[in-house]
């Protein structure tokens, strides 16, 4: 089926998240929840009525409607329905469901732009079309009474709509004039009014030349040019807060020996918060009760899980391996280690601002340029003539003829195609600048941990062990949801292994497994439990009684389409680095596994920003690949920067690209699109041009009539879109 | 040229009803969900009577 296939971007983004975000004040009043669910495998219409069917059943649901369009399914329901038991409902019917923050989702500001620019961008649509008609008929030969009457029902139409209509443009155009700059607004808005000015005065004259369709066609192209930016821009930011809105910012405090799941921004310093295996640190704090290990990857990269037991200060982001915890928060919300890298980021992110894109580098060179030329050919003319009303009616034809249209389209109509484009192979582009910066990249800086591997280990030296040893560490490893006993049962499975009979098994948080085979105690675990020396590499001890030690070592497995992206950046003779935070070992493997010559290993997070901004400086364009809390100040100080999906929410906010899937590969092909589109943008402004200097002498001479204009406004926007069109 | 007086009002209405229908289109939010619904039409679930 087509509509199957159709981009998620093809919806009207714009007008989707409104109604919710009406719905959300309806709610307020009647005090009953909304929740809303992100259904990813949704795709057809039975599924529609299934799971709208399933969780109408549901107690205490009052109405269901799932947006194919977003996949997601927003529910009404009585105060104590809360989300868990609706992704129940849906489990048990087969689909996979994830909370969504209704509060991170409701983008009612947003929203509003859209539809109020598409509502305009109609009107516009409506009003051009009806003039345009009259305008024929005034082309094709109208004279005198008719041709008045044609140009004061013209005038009628025009005058309300150019009011109505082309608002932004004067809101724009305004404010860069407060600050006493000059953009593309201001020439818009000088033609359209003195288009229209010009064309009253003509009709009331019964002049020959009226320049309504002119003014109207302007602000249809103009708005439509608008319309596109917001809307992929929309499209962006709303699947960026559907990322953000997956991550409910719930923790477990307890008071009193009583857990209650509260609001992580309803934390307070000295709340004792209990964190289960498997959760992340919500605050910084201390650990009060507990022993277990954490995983402190996304923070620093390292891959080697660390000890942690009472008296040990965790810091939010870290992730909780075995054992459950109770940590007193020393320190909550913005104060926390993650808030503070805000800062760093924010230094960084100031030599990025700097940027200026190809549209406004345009603009720079236009608006003067247009400006000076009008005036010029008012002052030309009315030494000539010594006639007003000639000088006034050639300036207003040199203004609408030199008017950006395609301009205006040049650049929204490119990024909608390019944006779309790599929208369906998985990547979000956040910045609306993103592509023309990804397409000057030279130098690509690769973050190893969570970026370039998947962050989940894998078993190395499975085949150094004897069978009766792998059975017994499989039966251990059983016991654990940690990562590397996880890694080491799955292998073992996939190799044939069945467990051994081993009793009494028991899970040490923070230590490792155990048990008893007869009277030997076996275990599992680390280096230091077991009584082995530790290993630099990611390693877990087996013990099996009577000093017998062997040891796992685990490498990170690849993340899929790393090795594609590394090539494919190499091929297009890009350079590139591995900079990480692990250990040298480790970063050296992997760095020869992918062919990267050039890496760095235990780099500190200001020493990743250093070396980025030290690559800036000796001229090169940075592209930084990189997820985790130590690479958020490299992402902002990059020329440009990519983020996987899995990122912690402070490196996604801090890049400009978000990368849906877990697979890497797109990256390669992006700089490629990148380029391309940065092309079409040059050509359709080259195109633009062609235009200009074929109409503007014709315009300037004073022989351009509303007829020309017309025709050289339609056929340079048309160009121009359908050039853009051709990156598909 | 008299046909002129009532065809102009006339043409500027119908398109005038045309943006009245758009308008209202955007209004009652029929842009929500353009692919879920192209898919719901053919679900048969309600054909008897109209969903409450």
């Amino acid at each position: 089926m087509t509509a199957a296939m159709r981009p998620q971007a093809s919806a009207c983004p714009a007008c989707s998240a409104a109604p919710a975000a009406e719905a959300l004040a309806e709610q307020a009043a009647d005090k009953d929840a909304r929740l809303a669910l992100s259904v990813p495998t949704v795709h057809c219409a039975a599924c529609i009525s299934a799971i709208e069917r399933e969780l109408a059943k549901a107690p205490g649901v009052h109405s269901a409607r799932v947006n194919l369009t977003l996949k997601r399914a927003s529910v009404e329901a009585d105060h104590d329905v809360t989300a868990a038991d609706l992704i129940a409902v849906l489990d048990r019917i087969g689909y996979e469901a994830h909370e969504l923050d209704v509060g991170t989702l409701s983008s009612t500001a947003t929203d509003k732009a859209g539809r109020d620019l598409l509502m305009r961008l109609a009107v516009a649509g409506f009003a051009s079309m009806n003039v345009m008609l009259l305008s024929v008929s005034v082309w094709s030969g109208a004279e005198a009474a008719t041709r008045d009457m044609f140009h004061w029902i013209s005038a009628a139409i025009a005058l309300p709509t150019i009011v109505f209509s082309g608002k932004p443009f004067y809101v724009n155009a305004w404010s860069a004039l407060k600050h006493k700059r000059l953009n593309m607004d201001v020439p818009i808005v000088l033609a359209i009014i003195l288009a229209v000015a010009t064309s009253l005065w003509e009709t009331s004259l019964s002049g020959e030349h009226a320049y309504f369709d002119a003014a109207l066609a302007l602000t249809f192209f103009l708005l439509a040019g608008r319309y596109l930016d917001h809307r992929t821009r929309a499209v962006a930011r709303s699947a960026a807060e559907e990322l953000a809105a997956l991550e409910v910012p719930r923790a477990v405090r307890v008071r009193d020996g009583e857990e209650e799941t509260v609001q992580v921004s309803e934390l307070a310093v000295g709340d004792m918060i209990l964190v289960r295996p498997g959760g992340r640190m919500p605050v910084d704090g201390e650990i009060v009760e507990g022993q277990s290990e954490l995983d402190r990857s996304l923070l620093t990269g390292e891959t080697v899980p660390v000890f942690a037991g009472p008296g040990f200060g965790v810091s939010a982001g870290e992730v909780n391996l075995t054992g459950p915890l109770v940590i007193r928060a020393t320190a909550v919300g913005e104060e926390t280690s993650l808030h503070r890298m805000a800062d760093l980021v924010a230094i960084a992110e100031s030599g990025r601002s700097r940027y200026t894109s190809l549209a406004d580098k345009a603009a720079k060179l236009y608006a003067p340029g247009v400006h000076i030329l009008s005036a010029l050919a008012f002052v030309g003319w009315y030494l000539y003539t010594f006639d007003m009303r000639t000088a006034l009616n050639i300036a207003a034809a040199v203004l609408i003829i030199t008017c950006p249209c395609a301009l205006g389209l040049a650049v929204p109509a490119v990024t909608t195609a390019a944006s779309g484009r790599l929208f369906r192979r998985g990547m979000l582009i956040k910045h609306s600048t993103a592509l023309e910066r990804l397409a000057e990249i030279d130098t690509v800086v690769f973050d190893k941990t969570g970026t370039l591997t998947a962050g989940t280990p894998q078993v190395e030296n499975l085949g150094d062990f004897a069978r009766r040893d792998l059975e017994i560490a499989l039966a251990l490893a059983m016991g654990s949801s940690h990562p590397l006993s996880t890694a080491l049962t799955h292998a073992a499975r996939e190799a044939g292994i069945k467990p051994a009979q081993v009793s009494d098994i028991e899970e040490v948080p923070g230590y490792g497994t155990q048990g008893r085979i007869g009277d030997t105690l076996v275990r599992l675990g680390r280096a230091a439990w077991i009584g082995a020396q530790p290993l630099a590499q990611t390693s877990a001890f087996l013990s099996l009684g009577e000093g017998q030690v062997r040891a796992f070592t685990f490498s990170d497995s690849l993340r899929e389409g790393a090795a594609e992206a590394v090539q494919g950046l190499l091929d297009s003779g890009k350079d590139v680095l591995l900079v990480s935070g692990d250990s040298t070992g480790a970063v050296e493997a992997l760095a020869e596994r992918l062919g990267i010559e050039k890496w760095i290993a235990e780099a500190l997070p200001e020493d990743k920003a250093a070396r980025v901004q030290a690559l800036t400086n000796e001229g090169k364009r940075v592209l930084m690949v990189g997820d985790g809390l130590n690479d958020t100040a490299a992402l902002a100080a990059a020329h440009v920067s990519i983020s996987p999906a899995s990122a912690l929410d402070a490196a996604r906010v801090a890049s400009d690209i978000v990368l849906l899937g877990g697979d890497l590969s797109p990256i390669a092909d992006a700089v490629t699109t990148a380029r391309a589109a940065t092309k079409r943008i040059r050509e359709n402004f080259r195109i633009a041009t062609i235009y200009n200097i074929i109409a503007v002498p014709l315009a300037v001479a004073g022989l351009a009539t509303p007829l020309i204009a017309a025709l050289a406004m339609s056929a340079s926007s048309i160009t121009v879109s359908l050039n853009a069109l051709r990156l598909r | 040229m008299q046909v002129l007086s009532y065809l102009i009002p006339i043409s500027i209405l119908l398109g005038g009803v045309g943006l009245l229908a758009f308008v209202y289109t955007v209004k009652s939010n029929q842009y929500d969900d353009p692919e879920g619904d192209a898919r719901r039409i053919l679900s048969d679930e309600w054909d008897d009577h109209p969903k409450p």
